[in-house]
């Protein structure tokens, strides 16, 4: 069984993110794998171990993204691919999805796992558009594999929605995202880190997936700061914490939000 | 048919989530200014009753797909069923509520329609017949201008962005059946059961949020029981003693319980209640943090509540600076305080 898992290379979460000049910047903050993708890594990882099989780690990107590919090796993948082509520079999540979907089938992927989603763009779409591409199920926000069987090509998971836990039955290949309940992402070893540093990670551009440079329908033509928040800061000082909490609850009220 | 407005109604088990009549009321606010009617789609299973009230809410005409194959949200059924609908209807515009099951419809059926999906979407503004959508990007520490050049345009427009709907009982339209695209024996998945997760106020519906950090487990000298004698637990048992006071304070003022990613990752309390970049973002009209210093990854999840008070022994914490009304001191000592000030003011 071969287990594809996509991640992405994007500013820390710690990052202070403007605008400035109408390009994206975030100062010197180190750009690292998405956070969400460490659980899809992590997953992959676990059902590979679990059921025997390869995962192999998939990023489109610049040749930067190459160090969340590192990251997966690190962490166990066995295999990694970067798809890089300037015809993608302006791509939509259709856009991505359309490639991804590409590579993952060009892996010969039995299934595809994927992050919630990217905390840059927080478009939360890529995985289950992706699904559509392929025609597979899109099984998003699984928070347990609760059974699995590569042979019969079945599986049985445990979505996390907003009112609750929903357990769904489906067919192999499918596509899954991954929400942070599934496992806490294991750290790289210092082995894994050295084999990832020496890896040579293969390039694909459109040409070697055999697809045409998707037109993006989704465009971005303005970026900006959020509007400075003004608040007037009015710090509650009183004689004991029965007196602040008075006064405090009278401004509450006052503000009429309850 | 002709409406070129189009909104979704998302339910479950035969509930609307509210955040669909904010959509029906952006909807009909958005269809007016193009001079074009609403249409509201209903799928599930006994679902008339939602219907109706989408009509009260601003809808011109509801085509309702009553199927039990549609009982359960199943993204490739829901998705062929609204891929069919808008391939025939051919509206400009559909719009969504941002919950789970509704921007993953809306991202799989863009797909189909060979069109794109603007997901969280906080305010619109029209250019002729475009939508021009404001959304947040990197948990809201930027935003972006972003159209949909194809169509329909398929937007989620984010829960709490788009102001109060108002329902008008008096109001009449027509209900049109429809048929679910795909048979049971085509649909691939199957849910087999459902748990609610423990009770108290949806995060992302939540009004009145108030949250817990690090500091719920600064109360050096509780003692906890003989029995717990490992160190970590010794610090979650006493950060739970912390979330017990901010229960009680949310449970008065009918709020949910949030938490910074510093107390979820301690063990303190569930990834659910995580409000922040990697949690859930939040926009109450009051957000009170109790023992949270405001790392910038929590502040990204919280920083357009309308009211924020904060609660933290240290004055210096960042949080401050985002707090319209701020207590430097204990939340052991100012929140069971405020909590009964707060019923004596509410009369509880």
């Amino acid at each position: 069984m071969k287990i594809a898992v996509c991640v992405k290379l994007v500013p820390d979460s710690a990052a202070t993110v403007s605008v400035d000049g109408g390009q994206v910047s975030w100062g010197d903050a180190p750009l690292v794998i998405n956070p969400w993708d460490e659980f899809a890594v992590e997953a992959a990882l676990l059902l590979a171990e679990e059921h025997g099989g390869e995962v192999a780690a998939i990023s489109l990107g610049d040749e930067n993204a190459k160090e969340a590919l590192k990251h997966a090796l690190a962490m166990g993948c066995t295999e990694a691919v970067l798809i890089s082509d300037a015809a993608l520079a302006d791509s939509d999540t259709q856009g991505t999805a359309k490639v991804l979907a590409a590579a993952i089938e060009k892996t010969g992927a039995d299934m595809a796992v994927f992050g919630k989603q990217a905390i840059d763009s927080d478009n939360a779409v890529t995985a289950s558009q992706t699904a559509r591409y392929l025609g597979w199920p899109a099984l998003t926000l699984v928070s347990a594999v609760k059974s699995f069987d590569a042979g019969g090509k079945t599986l049985q998971v445990e979505r996390a929605i907003e009112e609750g836990r929903q357990v769904v039955d489906g067919p192999l290949p499918a596509v899954l995202s991954i929400v942070k309940d599934y496992a806490e992402p294991r750290y790289p070893s210092f082995m894994g880190i050295r084999k990832a540093s020496k890896a040579e990670i293969p390039v694909w551009s459109l040409g070697e997936l055999s697809i045409e440079a998707p037109t993006a329908v989704v465009t971005y033509p303005e970026m900006m700061n959020p509007p400075e928040r003004e608040v007037t800061n009015e710090i509650i000082e009183g004689d004991s914490p029965e007196d602040i909490a008075a006064k405090l609850a009278d401004k509450i009220m006052a503000e009429k939000v309850l | 048919m002709a409406n070129k407005v189009w909104v979704y109604i998302d339910q479950f088990k035969g509930e609307a989530l509210p955040a669909s009549w904010e959509v029906v009321m952006a909807g009909r606010k958005l269809a007016d200014e193009m001079g074009t009617g609403v249409s509201a789609l209903v799928f599930g299973e006994g679902v008339k009753a939602i219907a109706d009230t989408a009509i009260h809410y601003g809808a011109d005409e509801v085509m309702l797909a009553d199927d039990a194959s549609l009982a359960d949200y199943r993204a490739e059924a829901y998705t062929a069923t609204l891929a069919k609908l808008a391939g025939d209807g051919k509206p400009d515009v559909i719009l969504f509520p941002t919950t789970t099951r509704a921007r993953e419809l809306a991202a799989m059926a863009a797909v189909d329609l060979e069109s794109g999906v603007l997901p969280d979407v906080t305010a619109m503004e029209l250019d002729g017949d475009t939508v021009v959508a404001t959304r947040p990007i990197y948990a809201g520490k930027l935003l972006t201008k972003t159209r949909c050049e194809a169509k329909p345009q398929m937007l989620t427009l984010r829960v709490r962005a788009f102001g109060k709907p108002e329902m008008d009982e008096s109001r009449s339209g027509v209900v049109t059946e429809v048929d679910a695209a795909l048979a049971e024996g085509d649909i691939a998945t199957k849910v087999v059961d459902y748990t609610t997760v423990e009770g108290g106020v949806s995060l992302t519906d939540a009004s009145v949020i108030v949250s817990g950090g690090r500091g719920t487990s600064n109360r050096a000298d509780l003692t906890p029981p003989a029995e717990i004698t490992d160190e970590k637990e010794q610090e979650i048992w006493r950060a739970q003693q912390g979330f017990k006071l901010i229960g009680e304070l949310a449970e008065t003022l009918g709020a949910a319980v949030g938490a910074s990613r510093a107390a979820v990752d301690a063990g303190y309390i569930p990834y659910t209640n995580q409000v922040g970049q990697t949690g859930k973002l939040v926009s109450p009209d009051l957000y009170i943090a109790a023992g949270i210093s405001g790392a910038i990854q929590h502040q990204a999840g919280m920083r357009t509540s309308k009211v924020i008070v904060a609660v933290n022994k240290d004055a210096d914490a960042p949080i401050f600076k985002l707090a319209r009304y701020g207590v430097v001191g204990d939340l052991y000592d100012i929140v069971p305080a405020l909590t009964a000030a707060m019923k004596d003011r509410l009369g509880k």
